[in-house]
């Protein structure tokens, strides 16, 4: 978190002053660790192993916080007679499809409720449940079966117990390497510190999500956090650091191909035309996912203004469907097949930050068009005329048809804009200066792109037209560029009511058409005409948790499911952590936060029968947006590999998974299949291992910004960090002859690259299952532009995802390292394939 | 009244450079290490404010630390220094290994050898108390460069002239905070009146011997040291050597005055010596 998140750090520094205990978990000693009280390494790659001793130390010793945990999450509920562990089926779960390597997830139900049925998992790619994350999990009619003395054999609470009976420090140590003793304090400190009295908090970054079990790291957490009693409570949580300023509000307001804005579903073709059907199909019959009419339509009006009615079903034929995977990775396998003919590149540099670089600059060389906007010319800019592939002779610029286009673009410094941070705190920018020359803000080139087209088409009886001539597509611009007013847009985005002015919160929205919002979980950011996120009231001037700072979804409130900070009865679970509690004088809840929970809901309120959405919820359910209004231990639906976290090793691994020998690696990862994607584990382990036998991965470093758009064009920065290099232990050093300072060549199933070395304690080689694992770290700043060059780390990784979200595995793969630079031209690709023909990978398709 | 936001350290400094009655304070920088970070924004904010050039761009394989040293195209310098140390002794300190970080900047001596011997009076001691070299007056004669203890002051190649940290002085003119100070994320760098910041940084010593870090020390606080105390001191975590600091540095000229005398009294020896020399011939 020093490392990439400095500023952010400071609250941890805070903290630290004020007493709270900092352990830093990583592979790599880093800034953080200097700073931390603790430094755990762990080998990279096995953090579910680690996550899943704490969960196992917790349950053996009843450390968990028992009220809170039969309350508040869904440790009492029983889960159908039909579900399977993976300790019953030698490392997969019940419903599992060998051949397709995917889950169907009935088995895994509470038993009481009729499994709905899961129709967008019909599809049979990895597009069915393009949902996940979005929208309420449908878990069927009925109220689930619990019992709240957790001794059913088949509660969540026992079955969690029999899951990670095996996850043992001993386990933790063989396979994360890491000192057993080292992960006890961990184990321990994280207990001590939790409780009604204390809480813990988990930070986590991309060192997390970029795993083909990524998603799965960090439901361990929650599994954690719930146990102890660390959600919906003041200094408690799970922060996702972002790579950039405003990831999240690209997942809220999404950048993504499955969603539409606050996490409402992208329709998929199968519903095509039946409005009625989608809306049932995404709205949950308990909590705020019941209104989900109500957010959708609301952004249909928003979208399309008047021109959407109750008749024309909200101009739900409008938008575009969905029918399989539409991720980055697989559109990307989609220009190689020529399916993908144009490519439009916004503040992203894949030849540098996307896993595989050859992948995609091949498949780049291979498209009609291609529009870059960014800052400067970046790599995928210019891969047609200078590149590995390029310089190896693989691409020659003559050859390429792909007519590219480079757009200057406008910095956030030279625009008015919003960033929305892991608190879910929406903070406004204000621009400081004019872009300059050509450059203009993303904002500008859409709306008027939008613009002309829309003039190009006027007048047009064609029906493929009417989605874009019907858009509500009018906003104020400012000053000689004709700027769109960016406050417009997120007044807009708040919502407004029948007259036209903004609302004070999403339970304002109505299904009837007289209500627009373009972001249902933004609602009220605009309340009473004022920029909420542009407040920025000193925090000497107002409480702790400085409400009049920015605005945070959803309705303002600070710590989401912050019920959860009182105990059942509503009063706080202690004086010290006192945030949110029933007022039962006013008939209210009340406190520091705005309470998350239906205002005048009393702790004793039990639903009346047939009551739906939030009247539907108990007065002790803090998860309002969950169906049962419970914390998930278990994941009865939504998930894709499995209702609890397992162990398993890294795609591309050189050990083996002492829980599970018959599937080491996730059973229902994703692997989009190329031939310029080849993978260290097809001629088996041992060969594999002999060939490849390092851990690589990659991460950032203070000093430059993820692919270098922001920082290798800048001198100030360049200077800092002006060359790639890779860090490895004295250790690993001595045993491949490599020289501090000097050049190493990395290599992989997939790429050869060359970096300085920095031989470093930092990073320390680790005793795993009985031999030394060595990492290569590998910073992945460099490509071939800017003021300083160097090679792509990125090139060295597959394209094995996470299937839940797509993600590459970049933070653990195999490679070999070898003393001095790499061979140039030609020559690269044959010392390529002779690694490749030792460690048995298909060379060009043939098995050698 | 202007203040900073409370700190880590929980001290609402004063940063402002002159009093109610608009007379300048004796202003200067605590850099407490053991907050340090080594996220290198004074480095980047310092060249920002002041349009420091670039300093070249190479990679030195000295940990994460590609400046180097301080010179006329790096007022402030963030060290890194890895070291294996008894396991979890004390801050920034774990599981074996400890990663210091200082950041370091011109030490505005009381008594600035630089400025002693500046024969044009570029160099001059500003209203705030900080030693300032003047850009238009320096004519890059480099008699100041042997004169610093600390190895701060630097010619840049391309004008011949002597650059070194000016405190900011444009900013404190405007009772702003320096940029490297702005900057910090941790409050490692804190600016302020020296008397407040001297206390301050006592305090904090005693908080981290209480915590067991029995090395933190001042470095530079004490006026009566051989440069008669710093405006810009330090709280390091380890031996001054350990940061490539001199232990005791003294200024060149303190001992001028006895040097010049005792070079008089040699002279008039000599001219003694040689004239009875000349009256012991004549009479022989």
């Amino acid at each position: 978190m020093a490392e990439c998140h400095p500023v952010g750090f400071q609250w941890v520094m805070e903290a630290k002053e004020r007493g709270a205990t900092v352990i830093h978990v990583d592979p790599r000693f880093t800034r953080t660790s200097a700073l931390a009280d603790l430094h755990v390494p762990l080998r990279a790659g096995s953090d579910i192993a680690f996550l899943g001793g704490i969960v196992n130390f917790i349950l053996t010793h009843e450390r968990y916080f028992a009220d809170y945990l039969v309350e508040y999450t869904n440790a009492s509920s029983v889960i159908s007679e039909d579900y399977r562990d993976t300790e019953d089926l030698d490392g997969v779960f019940s419903g599992f499809d060998a051949e397709n390597r995917r889950y169907s997830h009935e088995t895994w139900s509470y038993e009481g409720m009729e499994p709905a049925a899961a129709a967008g998992e019909r599809e049979d790619s990895h597009a069915s449940g393009e949902r996940t994350g979005s929208g309420g999990i449908e878990l069927g009619e009925g109220e689930p079966r619990r019992d709240r003395s957790l001794e059913h054999p088949r509660c969540v609470f026992q079955l969690l117990r029999r899951h990670y009976a095996r996850y043992t420090p001993e386990f933790v140590e063989q396979t994360c390497g890491t000192p057993r003793e080292l992960f006890l304090r961990v184990a321990q400190a994280l207990c001590d510190s939790s409780g009604p009295e204390r809480t813990a908090a988990f930070v986590y970054a991309v060192g997390w999500t970029q795993h083909t079990v990524g998603v799965q790291y960090i439901r361990t957490a929650s599994i954690i956090q719930l146990l102890l009693g660390n959600i919906g409570r003041p200094g408690g949580g799970i922060l996702a650091l972002r790579g950039h300023a405003s990831i999240q509000g690209s997942t809220d307001i999404p950048t993504l191909y499955n969603l539409l804005p606050g996490y409402l579903p992208m329709p998929h073709s199968e519903h095509y035309g039946e409005f009625h059907q989608y809306v049932e199909m995404n709205s949950a019959p308990v909590g705020f996912w019941g209104h989900m009419e109500e957010y959708f339509v609301s952004l249909m009006k928003a979208y399309f203004g008047d021109a959407a009615t109750a008749d024309n079903q909200w101009c739900f034929d409008h938008l575009p469907r969905i029918d399989s995977d539409h991720s980055a990775y697989t559109f990307t396998k989609g220009m190689h097949e020529g399916t993908v003919r144009g490519f439009l590149v916004f503040g992203e540099n894949p030849a540098v930050g996307s896993s595989n670089g050859r992948f995609h600059r091949l498949a780049m060389a291979n498209l009609e068009w291609m529009v870059v906007r960014d800052l400067v010319e970046i790599e995928t800019a210019s891969f047609w005329y200078r590149s590995p592939e390029i310089e190896s002779g693989e691409l020659r610029t003559e050859e390429i048809a792909t007519e590219v286009f480079l757009l200057p673009a406008a910095a956030h410094t030279e625009k008015n804009g919003s960033f929305t941070n892991t608190q879910r705190l929406l903070q406004w920018h204000h621009a400081a200066v004019e872009p300059p020359g050509d450059a203009r803000s993303d904002l500008w080139f859409m709306f008027h792109l939008g613009r002309i087209i829309r003039e190009r088409l006027d007048g047009s009886t064609e029906p493929r037209d009417r989605a874009i001539l019907d858009l509500a597509w009018e906003y104020p611009t400012e000053g000689a560029i004709a700027e769109p007013s960016a406050e417009a847009v997120l007044r807009e985005i708040g919502g407004v009511g029948p007259d036209g002015a903004p609302l004070n919160a999403y339970t304002e929205l109505r299904a009837d058409g007289s209500t627009r919002c373009g972001c249902w979980i933004y609602c009220g950011c605009y309340a009473g005409d004022v920029n909420r996120p542009a407040r920025r009231t000193p925090r000497q001037l107002q409480s702790y948790v400085a409400r009049e700072w920015g605005w945070a979804w959803p309705d303002d409130r600070r710590i989401i499911y912050n019920r959860a900070s009182a105990a059942p009865n509503g009063e706080p679970w202690s004086e010290r952590k006192r945030y949110v509690w029933w007022d039962a004088a006013q008939g209210r809840w009340t406190g520091y936060d705005k309470p998350d929970f239906v205002p005048t809901m009393a702790p004793d309120h039990t639903p009346e029968p047939g009551a739906r959405a939030e009247r539907a919820l108990h007065g002790t359910d803090p998860f309002v947006m969950q169906s049962d209004g419970k914390g998930w231990l278990f994941v009865p639906a939504g998930l894709k590999d499995g209702p609890l976290p397992t162990h398993y090793e890294p795609a591309e691994s050189i050990h083996e998974n002492l829980l599970h020998p018959e599937h080491r690696s996730n059973p229902a990862l994703q692997v989009i299949q190329h031939p310029l994607d080849p993978h260290n584990d097809a001629g088996g382990l041992a060969r594999g291992r002999e060939v490849f036998p390092y851990v690589a991965t990659t991460y950032r470093l203070t000093e430059h910004h993820t692919a270098g758009g922001m920082s290798r064009f800048v001198g100030y920065l360049s200077e800092l960090q002006p060359e790639f290099f890779c860090e490895v232990s004295p250790e690993l050093a001595a045993e491949r002859g490599l020289e501090h300072a000097g050049w190493a060549t990395i290599v992989s199933a997939r790429a050869v690259i060359e970096a300085r070395v920095m031989v470093t304690e930092r990073v320390p080689a680790l005793r795993v299952q009985g031999r030394m694992t060595h990492t290569v770290g590998l910073p992945y700043h460099w490509g071939t532009n800017g003021l300083v060059t160097g090679d792509s780390a990125n090139d060295l990784f597959h394209l094995a995802l996470d299937p839940n979200v797509h993600i590459q595995e970049v933070k653990a793969a195999t490679c070999d390292i070898r003393p001095g630079r790499r061979p140039r031209g030609p020559a690269l690709l044959t010392l390529l394939e002779d690694y490749r023909r030792r460690a048995g990978i298909p060379v060009d398709g043939a098995q050698t | 009244m202007i203040t900073a936001p409370p700190t880590l350290v929980s001290h609402a400094l004063d940063i402002r450079s002159h009093d109610d009655d608009g007379r300048p304070r004796h202003m200067g920088f605590f850099t407490d290490t053991s907050l340090c970070i080594g996220c290198k924004a004074c480095e980047v904010a310092c060249k920002e404010w002041n349009h420091v050039p670039q300093d070249g761009l190479r990679w030195t394989g000295e940990s994460y630390d590609n400046t180097g040293c301080l010179s006329a195209g790096s007022w402030r310098h963030v060290a890194f220094i890895e070291q294996r140390v008894d396991r979890d002794s004390g801050p920034q300190a774990t599981g074996g290994l400890r990663w210091l970080m200082a950041s370091d900047v011109c030490k505005h001596c009381a008594q600035a050898g630089c400025l002693d011997v500046c024969p044009t009076g570029a160099l001059m001691r500003t209203e705030f108390g900080t030693v300032v070299v003047q850009e238009d007056v320096c004519n890059g004669c480099g008699y100041c460069i042997p004169a610093c203890p600390f190895g701060v002051i630097d010619r840049r190649e391309h004008d011949g002239r002597a650059w070194k940290c000016t405190l900011c002085y444009d900013r404190l003119r405007g009772d702003l905070e320096p940029a490297c100070a702005q900057a910090c994320p941790t409050k490692s760098i804190q600016f302020g009146q020296i008397d407040e910041l001297r206390a301050i940084a006592d305090e904090r010593v005693r908080t981290l011997h209480g915590r067991g870090a029995a090395d933190a020390r001042l470095y530079g606080a004490d006026p009566g040291d051989g440069v008669g105390g710093f405006g810009a001191f330090f709280l390091l975590l380890d031996e001054p050597e350990v940061y490539g600091l001199p232990p005791d540095p003294v200024v060149p000229t303190r001992n001028l005055r006895g040097m010049w005398g005792a070079a008089a009294a040699a002279a008039l020896a000599m001219a003694a010596g040689v004239a009875a020399a000349a009256l012991g011939t004549r009479r022989a």
